[in-house]
């Protein structure tokens, strides 16, 4: 009873600290908003104004549909280019794709000869090349079968193939980006308020003070957790609906309420893996540096950037230790295909796994950090 | 310009001027805070000139405005016959000038030797290598550093560091010397040393004047002339018996309790302990040491201390700065475990779990330790709350409380508004909301004006003598020691005497406290010496001191006024590069966090789509289908999952996200492909990562055409035309198309912006956070020679980190480097050249190490990442995202990384890119430079 109260008390004192934090609190609420809204909006992968150059050998009519068929948003108008600029232009990135339609080309076309036209690709670039090249190849087939349709027979399909993208048949990036973005939010920003907050009552002396009342480390830290995983979360609950739902326009496919539940778990993890850094560096400088160190790979390999079964095995296995993998995991689950508890309790069991070992290891190292501090 | 000629003329003119420093209406003000307040004063030549009064009332700050290290803002001030006000005099004056910052060794560079400490500052006054060791080696020696010489700045005790201090100060020869609060925390033996030291350099130097702040007004009365101030005015001026005789005092301190205006003295009265009354009910002790030690690795902080406090008394213990009472203190709270021995609080071991006496213990830290961010009321009220008062309680409880600490008027302000004196009243008033039987204070009222000391001392006695509240209490501040019942003089970790004031004075035959103090510090020192040659106060300093400053010709005046300097800058890259050395932080970052995020950006940025999971729902189950599978199913992008049977095993299967995609075979396809009805095949894709989607898509198609081509061959014997023309498509430079060999090169550029800025931004911001950034504005250094001299140690780690990078992505990630590896590192030298000062540039608008972390990291990554052709090239942006990305160096480095790795360029073939990164150097510095003030606001 005392224990609770005891929590209480010391988490409604975090929430006050935190709101005379106005600084803070904006920047915290910036990021739930405007960075969310910014990055997500503002950078794709996918096929955006790649920039492209023909080599125009024939200039003939074929020669002109088919510079002329490229356009945005997915390629910038084309330059036409001498063939001796092909190289030098290549080599230093002037385009990713330069074409070079030979001499005759429209001629051997109509003769059925077959003639060759190049796709010349700087393979350094791998956000647009291969996706680029399928791009212009199914371009180009379409202007020349369309040109040649009246003078010559094309060829008929014995079997038809069609795709189907499911869950986000657009596929709009701005739907991928916005959700992986809050997720790296919500990640960062727990990390920072309770690493900070460890530090800051350190560098002050509170944290002392705390150490000498009737109260246990194990009280101090779950009001940590709670206070500052509550706001996070309330701030999670509005980007979603408001942000994300609402100004960026990204349906959401399952159970809000499931994929705040999880979120919740992950907040235990991130929280008391914070109040775990928060105790090993010394100074605010150091924490920094240190989350540097930390964070960058918990997002850069959690799956979240780029396809987890791309990486190499090792990396896979040593992130199934990192509570974002699994935060990804069941998020783009609930969210994107709208999965439900049957799918992704292990993700969350495993989550609090994960959190519990921080918060046994933060909790044994609070004690020490203030009496060598 | 006016004022400019002005002080050269009055330079010229007068030779020997009366006053050394003229005051004329100076006003300043932080902010909204007037920290001084029209003030008007004229210091004469030659003299030692004393600033007395508590902390804030303006003494640093006026000092500071003297010293050049602060803007004038209002007023004039005349130091040496000049207008400080005119940047050419300062230049020209500085040389004439010596400052030494308040704080225990502020402007010294803690992981720096003695002998380091002091060379720097020979350095940045131009003399070469043979007259600073000339120079060094004597001020050492009459110092009594000599055998310090190599132990780091921060393993000094208080005193030493103030000595060296001085001996950097002293290294040019001053003719006005500034000393803020130069003996504040320093044990008494210690303090007298350097007073000697100080007495004895002016005999050397009679034309030498020498300005002092201090809070200790025994110290003051020696001194030659003294300005009281009090809330940023000046109260009174003359020399110590002029004021005292004003007054009527016979004490200094009580001299300048009169002398503060009315309000602040109204209810001052001479404070009396009453005696204490023995009326125990127990002869428990309440606190009982027994040869506690505290060891932190071959530091002995505490050493076999033993002391007894019994109920009720007032436990007073004197020692200077780190001398172990607060480690005592704490060991005693169970803040911290003790090495050896024990001790026990109320007859109970002391336990850190022990919840039950902590609540009998009322506590008080050193630094104030309440929430700045909670006003006065709700500190209080969560302590209560916290030791469990009962609900009903509380409120009367704090009521009574904010009446008896005469706290009303602050109820709903924050802490951080108060000054200092209430904040310790309510530090008190919280640490005692719960009743305590005990007070465990640790140096309460240090920097407390004297009439707030004594408000305070009135609460304590009240509570000691009518309350029974036992109290243990740390000071460096005799007269109240002389207050308590018995004391402990501690001293490096000892305690040297235990006993009443009046018996300790008594048995070294002394008449007052301070005295008997330095009595029992003497014996200590003699005893140390006897047993060990490395005692930490020095020994040699009853010895003749000797001569201080043989005349060496002033080689150094004349050559640190030329307008740059090459010793100057090589001081400040030579210091920076100790320090980076010495840090294992900052050098770890630096070195090492380049290989992790390396291998984590290797492998996380990739492009690659493989291993893709797929699973066929085939509702023919002929030959023919299968063959079509199986055309999917060789692929290298494929691996094939158990067979899927019903459209809702599809659905969930693809929810899970255990298949990224689906075949659908519709029924009778063997059948309809034989009739040439054109069956139809449907491909499920998980759409919900579109990159992904995107190539999967691309895949399906050319399996799909592979197929078709591979159908008709088998059937017909012929290559079907789908198109009339063949699309050839050429991957060039990276033939595989693997992510790998085009990401590496490209994250090296991205981890060569970000670490070095970082560490640039740190390495000045630092400076301003820890104070050292005075040497620049009070020594002849110029702003370019400080910028340049720290920017080169990071501009060569930068370029280890980058020959490593290139390193590891050869062998490791196995990435061939086809072009000319030389061409590359001369980019890569324009380019860490660059992106250090893009760091420069950070830390002109930073004030605070994290704040510079932050935008360094925000602002550099983000750009960065996106918007120098790391992901979508340069030319694919428009708007300003493009512009952004052609003024940031990434962007021409990246391309000549990626040209050099991938594309075998050369010298000739990088042209395009040197240029623009050649560009960035000079325009970075210089805007550093500009935005970089040479003095404090």
């Amino acid at each position: 009873m005392q224990c609770l109260s005891n929590i209480l008390n010391l988490g409604i004192k975090e929430l006050r600290s935190l709101w005379r934090d106005k600084v803070l609190l904006l920047f915290v609420f910036f990021a739930f908003t405007g960075l969310i809204y910014v990055v997500s909006s503002a950078t794709s992968i996918e096929l955006n104004n790649a920039p492209i150059a023909v080599v125009d050998g024939d200039q003939s009519q074929l020669s002109k549909r088919i510079i002329n068929a490229f356009y945005d948003p997915y390629f910038k108008t084309p330059d036409v280019i001498a063939l001796s600029a092909v190289d030098p232009s290549l080599d230093n990135g002037s385009y990713t794709f330069v074409l070079n339609i030979p001499p005759h080309f429209e001629r051997d076309v109509l003769a059925g000869k077959q003639p060759t036209l190049q796709v010349n690709i700087d393979a350094t670039r791998m956000s647009q090349a291969f996706i680029g090249d399928n791009y212009i190849q199914t371009i180009i087939s379409a202007e020349i079968n369309e040109f040649v349709q009246g003078y010559r027979t094309v060829y008929t399909l014995p079997i038809k193939q069609s795709a189907h993208i499911m869950f986000n048949p657009n596929m709009t990036s701005v739907w991928f980006g916005s959700v992986m973005e809050l997720m790296n939010v919500i990640t960062m920003i727990s990390i920072i308020l309770t690493g900070a907050a460890v530090i800051r009552e350190r560098e002050h002396g509170t944290l002392e003070h705390l150490l000498v009342m009737p109260l246990t480390p194990f009280e101090i830290v779950i009001a940590k957790i709670w206070a500052n995983g509550l706001v996070i979360l309330l701030l999670t609950t509005f980007s979603l609906f408001i942000v994300i739902e609402g100004f960026l326009q990204v349906p959401i496919h399952g159970s809000a309420a499931l994929f705040l539940l999880g979120a919740a778990i992950h907040l235990f993890a991130t929280t008391s893996l914070g109040i775990l850094l928060g105790t090993q560096a010394r100074t605010m400088p150091q924490l920094g540096l240190l989350m540097i160190l930390i964070l960058l790979p918990l997002q850069m390999l959690s799956g979240g950037v780029t396809p987890r079964e791309s990486m190499p095995d090792i990396v896979q296995n040593i992130m199934l230790f990192a509570p974002t993998t699994h935060f990804v995991k069941f998020a783009q689950a609930i969210l994107y295909r709208g999965a439900g508890w049957d799918v992704v309790w292990p993700y969350f069991l495993a989550l609090f796994v994960i959190g519990s070992v921080f918060f046994i290891f933060a909790l044994s190292r609070f004690r020490k950090s203030v009496a060598f501090g | 310009m006016a004022d400019e000629n002005n002080g050269k003329k009055q330079s010229n003119k007068a030779k020997k001027p009366f006053s050394v420093v003229k005051l004329t209406q100076v006003t300043h003000r932080y902010g909204n805070n007037l920290a001084l307040d029209n003030i008007n004063l004229e210091l004469p030549a030659g003299s030692m000139v004393g600033f007395i009064g508590p902390d804030g009332v303006g003494k640093s700050s006026l000092l500071a405005l003297i010293a050049g290290a602060r803007a004038v803002q209002n007023g004039d001030v005349e130091v040496l016959g000049g207008n400080m006000r005119s940047s050419r005099f300062r230049t020209s004056t500085s040389p004439r000038i010596a400052y030494m910052p308040q704080g225990l060794g502020k402007n010294l560079y803690p992981t720096l030797s003695v002998f380091e400490n002091i060379n720097f500052f020979g350095r940045l006054f131009g003399q070469e290598k043979k007259e600073r060791q000339h120079r060094i080696k004597n001020l050492l020696k009459s110092t009594g550093l000599t055998e310090f010489a190599d132990r780091p700045a921060e393993k000094l005790s208080g005193g030493m560091k103030q000595k060296l201090g001085l001996c950097c100060a002293l290294i040019h020869d001053p003719e006005l010397l500034i000393l803020d609060e130069p003996t504040t925390g320093v044990d008494p033996l210690s303090r007298r040393q350097f007073w000697q030291l100080i007495n004895h350099i002016r005999a050397q130097h009679s034309g030498m004047s020498v300005l002092v702040a201090t809070a200790y007004m025994e110290e003051a009365d020696d001194f030659d002339w003294l300005i009281a101030m009090d809330d940023g005015k000046v109260i009174g001026t003359g020399s110590p018996e002029v004021i005292k005789a004003q007054t009527g005092k016979k004490s200094l301190d009580e001299a300048f309790i009169s002398l503060l205006p009315e309000e602040k003295r109204h209810d001052h009265h001479v404070l009396v302990v009453p005696p204490r009354q023995n009326n125990l009910k127990t002869d428990e002790a309440a606190i009982q040491a027994t040869a506690l030690s505290k060891i932190y690795g071959d530091f002995t902080a505490v050493n076999n201390v033993s002391l007894r406090i019994e109920q009720g008394e007032i436990f007073g213990f004197l020692g200077s700065n780190g001398c172990g009472k607060t480690t005592t203190m704490k060991m005693l709270t169970g803040l911290q475990p003790a090495s050896s021995g024990e001790a026990k609080l109320f007859g109970q071991v002391v336990d850190a779990n022990n919840i039950e006496t902590r609540k009998r213990v009322g506590f008080m830290s050193q630094a104030f330790s309440l929430y700045n961010e909670l006003t006065v009321e709700q500190n209080m009220v969560l302590h209560a709350r916290l030791f469990h008062l009962p609900t009903e309680q509380i409120s009367p409880r704090v009521d009574e409380l904010i009446i008896r600490f005469n706290l009303k008027k602050y109820r709903d302000d924050f802490p951080v508004d108060l000054p200092l004196g209430i904040r310790q009243r309510l530090s008190l008033a919280v640490a005692v909301v719960h009743s305590p039987e005990m007070l465990i204070l640790d140096e309460p009222t240090s920097g407390v004006d004297p009439v707030a000391r004594d408000d305070f001392w009135e609460l304590l006695i009240e509570l000691s003598r009518e309350q029974g509240v036992t109290i243990f209490i740390s000071t460096h501040f005799m007269d109240e020691a002389a207050r308590c019942d018995r004391i402990s003089l501690m001293h490096a970790g000892k305690i040297l005497a235990s006993d009443t004031p009046a018996a300790l004075c008594k048995a070294r035959s002394a008449d007052t406290l301070e005295d008997a103090f330095i009595a029992y510090l003497e014996e200590a020192v003699l005893e140390s010496q006897a047993s060990s040659a490395l005692s930490t106060t020095t020994v040699d300093e009853p010895e003749p001191l000797p001569e201080i400053e043989p005349k060496i010709p002033p080689i150094g005046k004349k050559k640190a006024n030329t307008a740059f300097s090459f010793l100057r800058l090589f001081g400040y890259a030579h210091r920076e590069t100790l320090e980076l050395w010495r840090d294992p932080i900052r050098l770890t970052f630096a070195l090492l966090g380049s290989i992790i995020l390396m291998f984590i950006l290797g492998y996380g940025i990739t492009f690659d789509v493989e291993d893709l999971s797929f699973a066929v729902m085939d509702q023919d189950q002929t030959p023919e289908s299968r063959d079509y599978v199986q055309n999917i199913a060789g692929s290298r992008y494929f691996i094939q999952k158990a067979d899927i049977k019903s459209p809702s095993e599809l659905d969930k299967r693809m929810r899970s996200g255990e298949l990224s995609v689906a075949v659908e075979i519709p029924p009778n396809f063997g059948q309809q492909l034989k009739r040439e009805r054109t069956p139809e095949i449907v491909v499920w894709i998980d759409g919900s990562m579109p990159f992904r989607a995107e190539t999967i898509s691309g895949y399906m198609t050319s399996s799909y055409y592979s197929y078709l081509t591979d159908l008709s061959l088998r059937t017909y014997g012929v290559i079907p035309n789908l198109v009339p023309a063949n699309i050839e498509s050429r991957y060039r430079y990276n033939q595989d198309f693997k992510s790998i060999e085009a990401m590496v090169p490209a994250v090296i550029p991205l981890l060569l912006v970000f670490i070095p800025a970082i560490l640039m931004a740190l390495g000045v911001v630092r400076e301003k956070e820890l104070g050292s950034i005075t040497n620049l504005y009070v020594t002849p250094v110029t702003r370019l020679e400080f910028i340049i001299g720290k920017q080169l140690p990071y501009i060569l780690v930068s370029m280890v980190s980058f020959f490593g990078l290139v390193a590891l992505a050869v062998t490791v990630f196995g990435v061939p480097l086809k072009g000319s590896l030389w061409a590359l590192s001369l980019a890569a030298l324009l380019y860490v050249t660059a992106t250090t000062g893009v760091g420069l540039l950070i830390s002109a608008f930073t004030k605070t190490q994290i704040s510079a972390l932050a935008a360094s990291t925000v602002v550099v990554l983000m750009i960065a990442v996106n918007f120098c052709g790391l992901i979508d090239p340069v030319s694919s942006l428009e708007g300003f995202p493009a512009i952004i990305g052609k003024l940031f160096p990434t962007t021409y480095f990246l391309e000549a990384c990626r040209g050099v790795f991938n594309k075998a360029l050369n010298f000739s073939d990088l042209s395009a890119q040197f240029l623009p990164l050649l560009t960035f150097i000079p325009v970075l510095t210089l805007a550093s430079v500009f935005l970089l003030p040479k003095q404090d606001k």
